[in-house]
């Protein structure tokens, strides 16, 4: 056993721990690592810490993906660049292991040290590495390979793209589904490094391979891979090519293709570009939002502004107004739903007259949709419909499906909905808020449900921020400090609480005249938990208004109740005035 | 590889019956030895190679076995694979290895029991030389990897160990935390080892990683990677692989959910034949398995004696099915027993996918995936029980679930019977093979043909009596038992080799 010096003792430690039996000790020590390579110096991280990794592979998956990760940002460590090839045996060996995080994070380290080794150093050892990978007796280092080739490949020689080439082939056609994955997965980096001749020829037919794979899982991936060639390629070839690809995948026998193909929707007409997409893709879009599976409709309805955004106000209101009509009464609520959030983008692609005749009856039946979630999406995007056809239009149906929400059963959508309260507001203008939606938020106030009084109080304040003090002080001040006399104490706390959030909106003079004194009213409640919440308020209140008061009302009132019965109350009221106290020393 | 072709390529006539011949036993009872309830077996399965045999039991534990046969370490797994076994050899096998897979669990917030039972056992792909499998009780699957790990011994620290341990932390002799002992709190001495520490540019020649020392001997360690639970509010039956190397289904009585093999928070349901209303309740899952290759078919049996068959690619909510598979009921024949044993415990699809057979109380099924009028063949398994359908009813034999397997190639169906019986059926074209085998060391000891039925009933009569609990004696002074059922077996994958569960002893013959 060596004798350690007291100032190496620590590091020591962290040394020996790397082979700790307790596992916290050890993921402590590999993420120390750079310290202990710090310490070793770059010879000895080179000539032993690193081959001690190499060795020492067969912990548990977290300390592997620590390893993993910090071995990505190690080449400072071993010397730099021209050193960066010791790092790569140890990640090669993680690259094998089963757990799919551990091997995704060595993937994306060698990545990461691939992008800045020598030229000489990726033919020497990067794409030996690569070779050994993709002829990897286990399916993991096949799938691992996958991954590294966008990096070997710019660098290697022409005999050696050409055999890279191939090798990504054969990974295309592998036996294990979980290779073709990858190998999907990754075709779009790789095929982005790849010179234009090969490129027509080698990936596509990889590609073509992929997009008839037995397997849904690899076919699927596919489709992401559309949109990553669609960009290579020339427009010409991607018409010839890649669009009879994506018709055909949306008419796939398996609903996941399909449904992929919904997602991706706007990224393969951005691949294909807007001719092809209005004469090709738009029929397959609108198989897609009449699809049989709910899923592909979700997802398609879903994308319905983004698509139209393409077209042009003809096309969509001759193809896929019809649909989205259609949909407004399907009978998936998830569907309406995903309609619902997207629906009001429509209004400035399709213009005024087209909004009002074809698309405010949509609005109206979703917001009467008896899924409170189709309803809510509706009104949370109000603002882009406003700027098209007016409020006015809308306030007549719109009114009742707000009160409906407000009263709703499910506490979780009166939450919702007052936090589109402000929103609202804004649109809808002062006049119409103040008849129909300022008793609402009064009553929120007095709601059963905590979570409910909450936002309610913080709704009071946005409103306030919204319309301005003196409007507050006509149409919520009064109504609000009505309440404090409520003879359930939660109410009252409600009350208070309110009052906090609105004095700094409504600033020092209406606080020192109007709040101020139902506070300190509140500190002679009878209940303990409303006083000292009433010390909490005045210690909220004390940056706001001037010293005098403060001097004057506030440390009073403090005074007294710091000498209260109560433990609790005594406790905040020395608070706020120990608060107090720091704020006079900081202001003389 | 493929079964269909080989029946295809059979030259003239079915293929000769095949003798079998005991093999091995593992775990068998010494006369008069009581059976501990927690040691029966109640799952068998092989792994694809056939390298690998796991079987589960009543206490929670899998047991796994490995060939000893043919194996050969020098050969690399794919070539392995492709290699033709030479004949001649037999399968054998030796114990490996096992752990405790379930424990006994108890649900407080319905307050329910939760055995710790394992139900199925199904082998996933092997990865890095190790092996992984899912277990299954009736509510939690796991996934297993078992890997042989090199035994390794750590040697010189920087810390002598014995010093560190005066430095304030308790030293305990029982565990060997001696690094821990460096003062007692790690993250106090990192902190004094800032940012502004500074090394030298050559480093520190003092220090020097720990010595690790690889000894040869190795470890088999099973680690439980994932659990995936929660997800099922009746009794799992059924889980089974599907051949894209990343889902898995698992079924219960009403519903059948589908995971990916890395995520265990989340299932989706793609089968649920819950009524709105359980009074409505008819028919229940009773058994779910994938397609072999098909990533996107998998059929499900039911108490109702149907089987159906999903695409998964119609719908994400897979409840109407694609093919529907049952037999019309023979007019005139119906009894109080006939819903009663028309119900599947079992149904396995042939290696090529073209065939699945089903296993009902009476009867083995053998069903074309392309033809759903009936079955192709069927195998009446105990015929001579019918007449005792109602002692069987009262002392509830008749809920019994026995498991059937399939032959590698195809050609012979094989399952189990009371009197830890079991039959073997040759299923090509024209075979009348019929075998019945008795789970001990003289498997042939009663040969009995189907067209005898009441002399061979008269020869089933060793009968392991324990006691007078068990009325196992008709009127005519035959006797079968009961409790020596034969529920589980497993054939292997590549060879004429089967597994067969009695009670707690694991029998393999060969042919």
């Amino acid at each position: 056993m060596a004798m350690i010096d007291e100032p190496l003792y620590p590091i020591a430690v962290l040394i020996d721990e790397l082979k700790n039996e307790d596992i916290q000790l050890r993921l402590n020590s590999i993420r120390k690592l750079s310290t202990i390579a710090r310490a070793l110096g770059e010879e000895r991280t080179r000539k032993e810490l690193i081959p001690f990794l190499s060795e020492n592979n067969d912990d548990d998956d977290e300390v592997l993906l620590a390893m993993a990760e910090e071995l990505g940002v190690f080449i400072p460590y071993v010397g730099g660049v021209e050193h960066a090839n010791v790092l790569l045996p140890p990640l090669e060996t993680l690259c094998i292991v089963e757990e799919t995080c551990v091997r995704d994070k060595a993937v994306e380290s060698l990545c990461r040290i691939g992008a800045q080794m020598r030229e000489q150093d990726l033919v020497e050892f990067f794409i030996p590495l690569l070779k050994r990978l993709a002829a990897g007796e286990w399916f993991t280092a096949r799938v691992s390979s996958c991954g590294l080739f966008h990096i070997a490949y710019p660098s290697a020689p022409e005999a050696l793209k050409t055999e890279l080439r191939t090798l990504y082939g054969q990974l295309c056609q592998d036996d294990m589904p979980m290779v073709r994955r990858s190998a999907a997965t990754n075709l779009g980096k790789f095929a982005a490094t790849v010179e234009a001749p090969h490129l027509k020829v080698d990936i596509m037919s990889m590609f073509d391979d992929l997009t008839h794979d037995d397997q849904d899982s690899v076919r699927l991936l596919a489709v992401e891979g559309c949109a990553a060639l669609g960009k290579l390629l020339e427009p010409q070839d991607c018409v010839a090519h890649i669009l009879p690809v994506i018709v055909n995948f949306s008419q796939d026998k398996s609903w996941r293709v399909r449904y992929m193909v919904a997602n991706q929707l706007y990224e393969l007409c951005e691949a294909v570009g807007p001719e092809p997409t209005r004469s090709d893709l738009v029929p397959a879009y609108v198989r897609l939002l009449r699809d049989n599976e709910a899923e592909v409709r979700i997802a398609a309805a879903g994308k319905v502004t983004k698509f139209c955004r393409i077209l042009n106000s003809e096309l969509a209101i001759q193809n896929i107004l019809p649909c989205v009509k259609e949909l407004s009464t399907d009978s998936s609520q998830h569907v309406r739903s995903a309609l619902a959030s997207v629906i009001m983008g429509m209004a400035p692609i399709l213009g005024k007259d087209a909004t009002i005749e074809q698309l405010l009856p949509i609005f109206l039946s979703l917001l009467k949709d008896e899924f409170p979630d189709v309803r809510l999406n509706i009104i949370s995007k109000l603002d882009q419909v406003n700027q098209v056809i007016g409020i006015d239009l809308l306030s007549q149906s719109l009114l009742p499906a707000i009160v409906e929400l407000a009263e709703d059963r499910h506490w979780r959508v009166r939450l919702a909905i007052i936090e589109y309260i402000p929103l609202l507001a804004s649109q809808l203008g002062v006049g119409f808020f103040d008849d129909k939606l300022g008793a609402l938020c009064m009553q929120w106030l007095k709601d059963k449900v905590y979570s409910i009084r909450d936002a309610a109080a913080n709704n009071v304040k946005r409103l306030a921020e919204e319309f301005g003090p003196d409007w507050a002080m006509q149409h919520i001040v009064p109504q609000v400090l009505d309440m404090i006399n409520n003879p359930h104490y939660l109410y009252r706390m409600t009350i208070l609480h309110a009052v906090s959030l609105l004095a700094p909106v409504m600033g020092k003079d209406i606080t020192c005249s109007k709040l101020l004194p139902v506070v300190i009213n509140a500190s002679k409640d009878r209940v303990p938990n409303i006083k000292f919440n009433v010390a909490k308020v005045l210690q909220s209140l004390i940056p706001i208004v001037d010293q005098s008061v403060v001097e004057k009302t506030i440390r009073p009132c403090l005074v007294e109740l710091s000498e209260d019965p109560d433990v609790d109350v005594r406790y905040f009221a020395t608070q706020a005035l120990q608060s107090s106290d720091q704020q006079m020393m900081m202001s003389s | 590889m493929n079964g269909g072709d080989e029946v295809a390529a059979a030259p003239a006539g079915p293929p000769q019956s095949l003798d079998w011949k005991f093999s091995q036993v593992f775990g068998e009872r010494t006369a008069g030895e009581e059976v501990q309830e927690v040691d029966i077996i109640s799952a068998i399965e092989f792994d694809k190679t056939g390298d690998h045999l796991a079987t589960g039991d009543r206490g929670g534990r899998v047991v796994l076995f490995e060939r000893t046969d043919t194996k050969d370490h020098g050969v690399p797994r794919r070539d392995l694979e492709r290699m033709e076994y030479p004949i001649g050899r037999h399968p054998e096998f030796r114990y490996k290895t096992e752990f405790q897979s379930h424990e006994p669990e108890f649900d407080y917030l319905k307050s329910l029991e939760i055995e710790e039972k394992i139900n199925k056992i199904r082998w996933c792909q092997t990865a890095n030389g190790a092996l992984f499998l899912l277990s299954t009780n009736d509510k939690t699957i796991k996934f297993w990897k078992v890997q042989e790990k090199k035994v390794k011994k750590i040697s010189d620290m920087n810390l002598d160990p014995s010093k560190a341990v005066g430095n304030g932390s308790i030293a305990s002799s029982s565990t060997p935390k001696h690094c821990l002992a460096n003062g007692g709190s790690p993250d106090r001495s990192y902190n004094y080892l800032g940012n502004d520490f500074s090394f030298p540019p050559g480093g520190l020649p003092s220090l020097r990683l720990p010595v690790v020392v690889t000894s040869q001997e190795t470890n088999l360690v099973a680690r439980c990677r994932r659990v995936y639970a929660h997800a099922h509010d009746y009794h799992i039956n059924s889980v089974s692989n599907n051949s894209d190397g990343e889902t898995f289904i698992s079924a219960d009585d009403l519903r059948i959910n589908l995971w990916n093999l890395e995520i265990s928070n989340q299932s989706f349901n793609i089968v649920d034949v819950k009524p709105a209303n359980m009074e409505d309740l008819t028919e229940v899952i009773t058994s779910a398995e994938f397609h072999p290759t098909h990533c996107n078919t998998l059929a499900y049996s039911s108490s109702k004696g149907s089987i159906r068959v999903i695409d998964l690619r119609q719908s994400a909510l897979c409840d109407s099915h694609a093919k529907l598979f049952e037999e019309p009921e023979a007019p005139g024949s119906r009894s109080f027993f006939t819903e009663i044993i028309a119900s599947i415990s079992d149904i396995k699809f042939a290696r090529d996918g073209r065939y699945i057979l089903s296993r009902d109380y009476m009867t083995l099924k053998l069903w074309d995936i392309n033809m759903d009028s009936g079955p192709v063949a069927t195998f009446q398994v105990h015929e001579y029980l019918r007449p005792k359908l109602c002692d069987l009813y009262e002392n509830d034999s008749i809920f019994d679930k026995f498991e059937c397997c399939l032959s590698g190639d195809g050609l012979r169906v094989a399952t189990g019977s009371y009197s830890n019986l079991f039959r073997v059926f040759g299923c090509a074209p024209g075979s009348t093979e019929a075998t019945t085998l008795e789970a001990s060391k003289n498997p042939m000891r009663q040969v009995q043909t189907p067209s005898r039925p009441s002399r061979s009933l008269s020869s089933i009569t060793r009968v392991v009596r324990r006691g007078a609990e068990n009325p196992g004696v008709d009127a005519n002074g035959n006797a079968f038992d009961f409790t020596t059922k034969l529920l589980h077996l497993a054939w292997h994958p590549t060879e004429n080799s089967i597994a067969c569960a009695a009670a707690n002893s694991l029998y393999m013959y060969y042919a």
